[in-house]
């Protein structure tokens, strides 16, 4: 009995001890030097592996951050200026302090406003149905509806709003690193300055299409009669195939655009209530304030 | 709009009428004659051994996905049905039935639902019920009721042997092959299933009709069946004609135990055995390699249900190996 | 034994209600909408403006490149509008609007021509021809032709093959053309090797055309040039690539084309497309479409101008029936569910199927039970499942090792599969992905 248990322990300890050997041995021998700068960015970095900074992950974005002289055009969405102040800390380098973004969705055409013409029978994502046609509504520019953004975010925040059937981003967990972006076929995600207190007015629509066709489709489309363009003190409306876009360089939120667009497709977030409806008011336009990034 | 919207989808816009459904019924059909057979021979013990098992098949099946797994519950797919149906075959027909239930818990729950369910197991989820029960209770499930006279009563049958179990045994104490050859049931026996052994294995003719049907049905291809007992005829074939006093002839091999019933039922099982033609016949030549090496050389009578667990690991890396011939693939192309 | 090609394919029911209808003529419509991108390569340059009076047959859009094609005024009338249409990709296109001239006879001449059969063209001009015609494969495809014809020096041909499988259930419109317009193939073969400088050419049909074989068998009986090849019955055998294998038993390589190994292959219905314009000096304007569906009152085959609204087809055979759900722009195999009835008739339009509320949905898809089925019947060799697997979950990469690329989306995957799984939507959103990556690679 005893000599069994001798033999097995004496066995165990003896494997272990040449295994152990053996590790030691080629640890050394195979010992590639690695720049400890690199570790210690990656400590700093958020490791969300995201690919939002262009390369494919945290680790790699370190290395980059360490081979590169200079580094004014790097910048990680997800960390944001602090991160990259540290990072500058860390490696005396000159980093470019970058207003914060955050991802909109610029299409309101819900279930409610958008009727469906058309029903889409297949696999449940975005790329596939646009391969086939133009969505299940008359408007070839809008959301799809099939989640390929919700489904891409690696943050949560993004969730499809069962009411409209459109995605929603939850603005506090938004880190702006683009997944969405690249991952909407039809371009309708952006990324735009967050402001203070998160303060945004951008066109919810795409639609190219002349002002009737594009009523006719949805109801809230922009139809390019460029009353906003008219209207806006700073330039930075442009109009281009019957489409409205608002330029976040030269916009200063002024509001002045939003009460004039008849089919109420400028959209803007987290501004006090009050005002607008005062603007409802002198104008004699019905008005709504709408809300749709603050929903969460 | 009254009328629902016109449909969009990608092409093809037709369908064959070949679903995953029918094919596993066509399946339960082509069981239906074996269990005949074993209700004829085994009387109402093999009626309670197969209720017993179907039933807990569907019910663990039921119970997993609705409360435990919470996903969508597939009872009626047909494939809880099947994993009981050839779970039950696959046991003694007196084994107590609360056995029967554990190996049903083994064969849905752990072999099929936790891999992801159908499609997704590795292993065919029957042999893996079978296999576990017959690790935990190696007595129950090598006590062999013999066909009874009066096939209604409930009383235990009188336990007997296999056939392989005979020649094994016999082998063993030294027997000559002569007096062995003495106490096997004859080859007719054995093919309309008056013998000792599993609930469904008894009679080989109902098998090969159920075979049949599959075959023709296209449910499977004759390829995985075919090469089996090929394999396995030429395999105890060569160690007959070497040494007729060690060893019994193949028809015997063939006919006896669970040849016949893994060749077609077990084997075939589409998500465990390889996609492509090339792939099937390699599965099933290793298949029948390993039931002879066991039959002969192993301390178990029988082996093709460890034969063919053995070859589903291997079905991943068949797969990556046999692949289909590509299309243009031996010339070289030129781009115009 | 009747020829074939040896892996894969399906047999699905052929359905072909339309076989003995001859083919009738659609009334002039009074407006057609006439797409610009109506072939496969760049789309045609407008070359009209608002309010031009257009001729029949004039160019009103020009090539825009090498693989790119004419297009002609169907009508003579008035240019309307040039605006944006939805066509059968489901998105917006730019298009040509043409009023027709009611007071035109031209729009209303006869255009059955008397057989011509001398060719007095030389090989180059018929290439030119083909190329300032617009003819552009008929077949589905809508390959512009003259880019096939423009054989480089280095290349040997030695055999001509002609399309007349119509491997699609339900269509007929290539089936009616050969029995209807057999001599005039037969001529448009002849100036297709004159063209081509073959001595050879075999007429590929399926065993369930017989009358086809018969008239082309009867025609051909004293010819040594031109043979006629009876096929068994299988989708997809009107694949090039399939087709070759099957009359010829040659293999076109992967990546390659028919012309790698000596064959030239055109479409029947391409080749009368030829003989009009060769002979009667008609360029591409009109075309023979098959109108079919179970629940229609008339299935019926039609000589279409190209740009005729598919509703006034419909209406021809008696209306959209009670409960459809789904109108097909091409076989139900491989053609494209439209939006509404508005979509013009284009020069790759060879049916327009209607398909009832019974037939038009999709089965729920189901777990893969591996069964190997889609593996059994794709032509190319591919695994269907696992390309289906690794582009759902993004690796594209992979999928173009496994040849993802070579699939030829003829659909018998998803066809057969015993869980409705959406193979080729999966595998056809992976191979245009993949095609990108390889691209920017190279």
């Amino acid at each position: 009995m005893t000599d069994s248990i001798l033999n097995s322990v004496f066995l165990l300890t003896s494997l272990g001890g040449v295994t152990g050997m053996v590790l030691f041995i080629v640890s050394k021998k195979f010992y590639v030097y690695e720049d400890p700068l690199i570790a210690e960015i990656e400590d700093v970095l958020p490791a969300a592996n995201c690919a939002g900074c262009g390369s494919p992950g945290c680790k790699a974005f370190a290395e980059k951050l360490v081979a590169t002289e200079d580094i004014s055009g790097l910048f990680c969405p997800v960390g944001g200026n602090e991160v990259m102040k540290t990072v500058s800390e860390i490696l005396g380098k000159e980093v470019v302090e970058q207003d914060p973004t955050v991802a909109v969705v610029r299409c309101q055409g819900g279930c409610d406003v958008r009727p469906k013409t058309t029903e889409y029978q297949g696999p449940k994502s975005c790329a596939i149905s646009a391969m086939i046609y133009s969505g299940e509504t008359d408007c070839q520019y809008g959301c799809l509806g099939d989640g390929d953004c919700v489904a891409v975010c690696k943050f949560d925040a993004m969730y499809m709003d069962e009411a409209t059937g459109l995605p929603v981003v939850i603005t506090d967990k938004c880190t702006s690193c683009g997944m969405c972006v690249d991952a909407c076929p039809r371009d309708i995600i952006e990324m735009r300055p967050k402001h203070k207190r998160d303060l945004k007015i951008f066109v919810g629509c795409l639609n190219e299409d002349k002002g009737g066709i594009a009523k006719k489709a949805c109801a809230v489309a922009c139809i390019g009669c460029s009353k906003c363009f008219d209207v806006c003190p700073k330039e930075a409306i442009t109009m281009v195939n019957n489409l409205a876009y608002i330029d976040p360089e030269y916009c200063t939120l002024c509001r002045k655009c939003v009460p004039v667009c008849p089919t109420e497709s400028i959209i803007e977030t987290n501004f006090p209530k009050k005002k607008v409806k005062k603007v409802e008011v002198d104008k004699g336009i019905e008005v709504k304030s709408v809300n749709l990034m603050n929903d969460a | 709009m009254d009328s629902p919207p016109i449909v969009i989808s990608a092409s093809p816009h037709v369908h064959s009428d070949r679903t995953a459904k029918r094919i596993m019924y066509d399946v339960v059909i082509a069981l239906v004659p074996a269990f005949l057979v074993s209700v004829y021979v085994f009387g109402i013990h093999a009626l309670i051994a197969t209720t017993a098992a179907v039933g807990s098949c569907l019910l663990f099946e039921y119970l997993i996905q609705k409360y435990f797994l919470r996903t969508e519950v597939t009872i009626l797919d047909g494939s809880a049905l099947i994993t009981g149906i050839l779970l039950a075959f696959n046991l003694p027909a007196t084994l107590p039935v609360w056995m029967i239930i554990v190996g049903s818990l083994v064969a849905v729950g752990i072999a099929k639902l936790s891999f992801g369910g159908l499609g997704y197991n590795v292993f065919n989820p029957a042999l893996v019920g079978r296999v576990f029960l017959l690790i935990c209770f190696p007595v129950q499930m090598t006590l062999w009721p013999t066909p009874v006279e009066n096939n209604t009563s409930l009383v235990d049958a009188i336990s007997g042997a296999t056939t392989l179990g005979i020649i094994k045994d016999g082998l063993q104490i030294g027997e000559t092959m002569g007096t062995i050859s003495a106490q096997l049931p004859s080859n007719m026996n054995m093919l309309l299933g008056i013998t000792g052994g599993s609930l469904g294995e008894m009679s080989a003719l109902a098998l090969l009709l159920g075979g049949l049907y599959l075959i023709i049905r296209k449910v499977i291809s004759w390829h995985i069946p075919v090469t089996v007992l090929a394999t396995m005829a030429v395999m105890t074939g060569i160690f007959w004609w070497a040494d007729p006093t060690q060893y019994v002839s193949p028809i015997i091999h063939l006919l006896a135990g669970g040849a016949i019933l893994g060749a077609f039922y077990m084997a075939t099982d589409l998500v465990t055995s390889p996609v492509t033609k090339k792939g099937m016949v390699v599965f099933a030549i290793g298949i029948g390699l390993i039931t002879v090496v066991i039959r002969l050389f192993g301390s178990y009578p029988e082996g093709i249900s460890f034969a063919i667990l053995i070859m589903n690991a291997f079905v991943p890396l068949i797969n990556k190996f046999f692949k289909p011939r590509r299309f243009g693939s031996k010339i070289k192309a030129t781009i115009v | 034994m009747l020829k074939t090609f040896p892996k894969g394919g399906i047999h699905p029911p052929e359905n072909k209600l339309t076989s003995s209808n001859s083919i009738k003529r659609m009334p002039v419509p009074k407006v057609v909408y006439v797409p610009i991108a109506q072939h496969i390569g760049i789309p045609s340059e407008i070359v009209v403006d608002r309010k031009d009076k257009v001729e029949l047959g004039q160019v009103i859009a020009k090539s825009g490149g090498f693989v790119s094609s004419n297009i002609h005024s169907p009508v003579a009338g008035t240019v309307t509008k040039l605006d944006m249409i939805v066509d059968s990709s489901g998105y917006k296109k730019q298009c040509i609007v043409i009023r027709t001239d009611v007071k035109n006879e031209t729009n209303f001449e006869e255009i059955d021509y008397p057989l011509k059969k001398e060719i007095t063209l030389e090989p180059q001009e018929i290439v030119r021809r083909i190329s300032d015609y617009g003819i552009v494969g008929l077949g589905g495809a809508t390959f512009p032709s003259h880019v096939k014809l423009n054989v480089k020096e280095d290349k040997k041909l030695d055999c001509l093959l002609v399309n007349g499988v119509e491997c699609e259930p339900y269509l007929t419109a290539d089936h009616r053309l050969m029995l209807e317009k057999a001599e005039e193939i037969l001529v448009g073969i002849r100036i297709l090797m004159k063209a081509l400088h073959l001595h050879r050419a075999v007429i590929g049909i399926e065993n369930n055309k017989r009358d086809a074989i018969e008239v082309f068998k009867k025609l051909t009986a004293d010819e040594k040039e031109i043979q006629v090849a009876a096929l068994r019955v299988k989708y997809p055998q009107g694949s090039e690539k399939q087709l070759v294998k099957a009359i010829l038993k040659r293999e076109v390589p992967k990546n390659g084309l028919p012309l790698d190994v000596g064959v030239v292959v055109h479409n029947v219905g391409t080749i009368f497309a030829i003989y009009q314009a060769i002979q009667h000096q008609q360029p591409l304007i009109e075309r023979v479409v098959t109108v079919t569906g179970k629940q229609l009152k008339e299935p019926s085959n039609f000589w279409v101008k190209i740009g005729t609204p598919i509703k006034d087809l419909v209406e021809e055979v008696g209306g959209l029936p009670e409960g459809t759900r789904k109108i097909v722009n091409g076989g139900p195999m491989m053609g494209k569910a439209i939006k509404n009835t508005d979509v013009p008739v284009t020069k790759g339009t060879s049916g327009i199927l209607v398909i009832h509320e019974d037939e038009a949905s999709r089965g729920e898809p189901k777990a893969c039970i591996r069964c190997g089925d889609c593996v059994d019947v794709c032509p190319m060799g591919l695994e269907p499942h696992l390309l289906m697997n690794l582009s759902e979950k993004g690796l594209y990469e992979k999928a173009a090792q496994e040849d993802i690329l070579t699939c030829i989306e003829c659909g018998s995957c998803s066809y057969v599969c015993p869980s409705h799984r959406p193979l080729l939507d999966y595998i056809r959103f992976g191979k245009s992905i993949a095609k990108k990556m390889v691209t920017s690679k190279n």
